[in-house]
């Protein structure tokens, strides 16, 4: 113990704040709080970020090649499928891998993003039950965690299409738009199932099954086209084959119709407006239910 | 300047994940009915309910230490986490001006797998600083803690007392108005509570509010102006630290831990617990459900039921 006053002197002061807390059964009391943590959590997004950026090193600490083990595993992964199915279904490889690929890394992105989202809140239990933050917060980063690994799958798609030489032009830039739009669904999911699962432990294996259901009976692997007739005219009403189709038209080279996305984003629409509900009239709870 | 004002809260915990959290317990649990006990009561809807804060009210104002004593389960760490905001209260009032800084269990939002170095850049991050401000604040840390080559380890890998001494220089380096502990900072050895003596005294000059929580009189007696003394979720005492903790140590409440545990709604708290706990919101999430009058008796014959009906089965 040589000088404490050495260390008496913290050198970095906090911003003051001001926390109020009266239970007021009004929506718009509750409705204003809720408000104010998606602003704090926005506010925050470089903590989201590096708290997401955390999460994927955690997970590859130690190994060698790392996060470079995703796009690893998905390369071998696209080239088997990609191989067996286009024997399978009788098409030409070169039209069909930018296809799976592109499929396949898109939604390997929707259903792991769908499946953290069930797990949002309860993960980070520790950090809510030792600091007020605000809830989104935790979704912002687990959509940080899933864009990233997205990142490195990108690069599974970049070289098949290098490799068949089907880049796709300047309609690519449609998925833009469609992307965002899969952000604000990706944090309405997480508020809704995350909030959600914590209360009911049940739901997280119901989601698994439904998203499982989903990609079989979404074209993802296999192409919208091959639905004939009337089963065609269901699709539109197929909310997994609407929001992946956005984003996967235009990186084909197609602009998506009209129908496609009046669905995606009518869809999407219900979603966020389920999560705010949910998000409104649950948020005070998480902190007991996690 | 720094004021706490808190009048009249109550919280109160549903317990799902104990009981009836999933479908496959609820079944379960009506086959063990009662199985569990009087000590924690089921609602109409089979979630136990816990009061863990009844009717709690006070202000503190700049330069208060506040140390809060009781029992195991008498709701100090409750009480701290709603004055941190992280449990909002059922009922009533909470007001906090000044930064908050808690230090609530040792490993506070560290995350035990990155190691020292990422867990300041976290905190930094968390308190919107940017690049320079993280880097001085690390070196305050590493410095403060005595980390040295530590730093960059996993925080797993740290003996207890340097997660304690990590904690303690975290969540005083960025320097809060509002200071909320837990006991468990005493685990440090004696050099490391001289440092963290001068730096909190520092602190407490500085016109800001310490809530301390503990067991232990002494340590409360020695830092604190002001002492609650909690048992059930209520307030029994508040007063001169001399006073408090006379009552405390020879009141009937004494012996020690484990006295008076949480006040579980229905033990002794149905009649008061019961009007003033009303919606909190909506469908599934409204204020815990009160004890319904004669739930023992009708639980008792199906715990019978069940009961013999395993008998007849064996």
């Amino acid at each position: 113990m040589n000088a404490p006053h050495t260390f008496a002197a913290p050198p970095l002061e906090a911003v003051p704040s001001e926390l109020l807390l009266q239970p007021d059964p009004s929506h718009a009391a509750r409705q204003g709080l809720a408000v104010l943590d998606l602003q704090g959590g926005l506010r925050l997004w470089r903590l989201a970020w590096t708290l997401g950026w955390f999460d994927i090193r955690l997970r590859y600490r130690g190994s060698v090649l790392g996060p470079l083990w995703l796009t690893l595993s998905t390369g071998v992964m696209v080239g088997a499928l990609g191989t067996l199915y286009s024997t399978l279904f009788r098409m030409d490889l070169h039209e069909y891998l930018p296809f799976l690929a592109l499929s396949l890394v898109l939604w390997g992105f929707l259903s792991s993003l769908v499946s953290d989202a069930c797990s949002c809140f309860q993960q980070a239990e520790g950090m809510i039950r030792s600091v007020r933050l605000p809830f989104s917060l935790h979704a912002l980063r687990v959509i940080v965690r899933n864009v990233l690994v997205l990142g490195h799958n990108v690069v599974v798609i970049a070289v098949v299409y290098a490799v068949f030489d089907r880049w796709p032009g300047v309609h690519a830039l449609l998925a833009v738009p469609a992307l965002a739009l899969w952000i604000v669904d990706g944090l309405a999911c997480c508020l809704l199932l995350g909030a959600v699962c914590a209360r009911f432990r049940d739901i997280p294996p119901i989601v698994g099954s439904v998203m499982q259901i989903a990609f079989f009976i979404s074209p993802v692997i296999w192409r919208p086209e091959m639905l004939q007739g009337a089963a065609a005219a269901w699709l539109p009403w197929n909310p997994f084959f609407t929001l992946l189709e956005v984003v996967r038209a235009p990186l084909l080279g197609a602009a998506p119709g009209w129908g496609v996305w009046a669905s995606a984003l009518g869809f999407s629409a219900l979603l966020c407006g389920a999560a705010w509900i949910a998000f409104v009239r649950v948020r005070s709870r998480l902190a007991f239910w996690v | 300047m720094a004021t706490i004002q808190i009048e009249g809260v109550h919280v109160s915990f549903p317990i799902y994940h104990a009981t009836s959290r999933s479908l496959k317990r609820t079944v379960l649990a009506a086959a063990s009915g009662a199985a569990r006990g009087g000590r924690l009561q089921e609602d109409s809807k089979h979630r136990v309910v816990v009061q863990a804060l009844r009717d709690v009210s006070f202000t503190l104002g700049n330069g208060d230490r506040l140390g809060l004593v009781g029992g195991n389960g008498a709701g100090k760490t409750t009480l701290l986490r709603t004055l941190a905001g992280i449990y909002e209260p059922v009922v009533g009032r909470l007001q906090v001006s000044g930064a908050i800084g808690a230090l609530l269990d040792p490993n506070l939002g560290m995350n035990p797998e990155l190691t020292g170095r990422e867990n300041i850049a976290l905190r930094g991050l968390y308190n919107g600083m940017a690049r320079p401000a993280i880097r001085r604040l690390e070196e305050d840390v590493q410095d403060f803690a005595e980390l040295a080559e530590f730093m960059d380890l996993p925080v797993r890998f740290y003996s207890s007392g340097m997660v304690v001494r990590l904690g303690f220089a975290l969540a005083t380096a960025i320097r809060p108005q509002v200071l909320l502990m837990d006991e468990w900072f005493l685990a440090g050895d004696a050099a490391f509570m001289d440092k963290a003596r001068a730096r909190l005294e520092d602190m407490v000059r500085g016109a800001d509010i310490l809530v301390l929580s503990s067991h232990n009189a002494a340590v409360i007696e020695e830092w604190s102006t002001r002492v609650i003394w909690l048992e059930g979720g209520r307030i029994m005492a508040d007063g001169a630290p001399a006073d408090v903790l006379h009552q405390y140590l020879g009141g009937p409440g004494v012996g020690g831990p484990g006295v008076g545990g949480p006040g579980v709604v229905g033990e002794h708290a149905a009649g008061d617990a019961g009007p003033e706990v009303t919606d909190a919101g909506g469908p599934g999430l409204e204020a815990p459900g009160l004890e319904r009058p004669g739930l023992d008796g009708a639980a008792g014959p199906e715990t019978g039921g069940a009961s013999v009906g395993g008998t007849a089965a064996a």
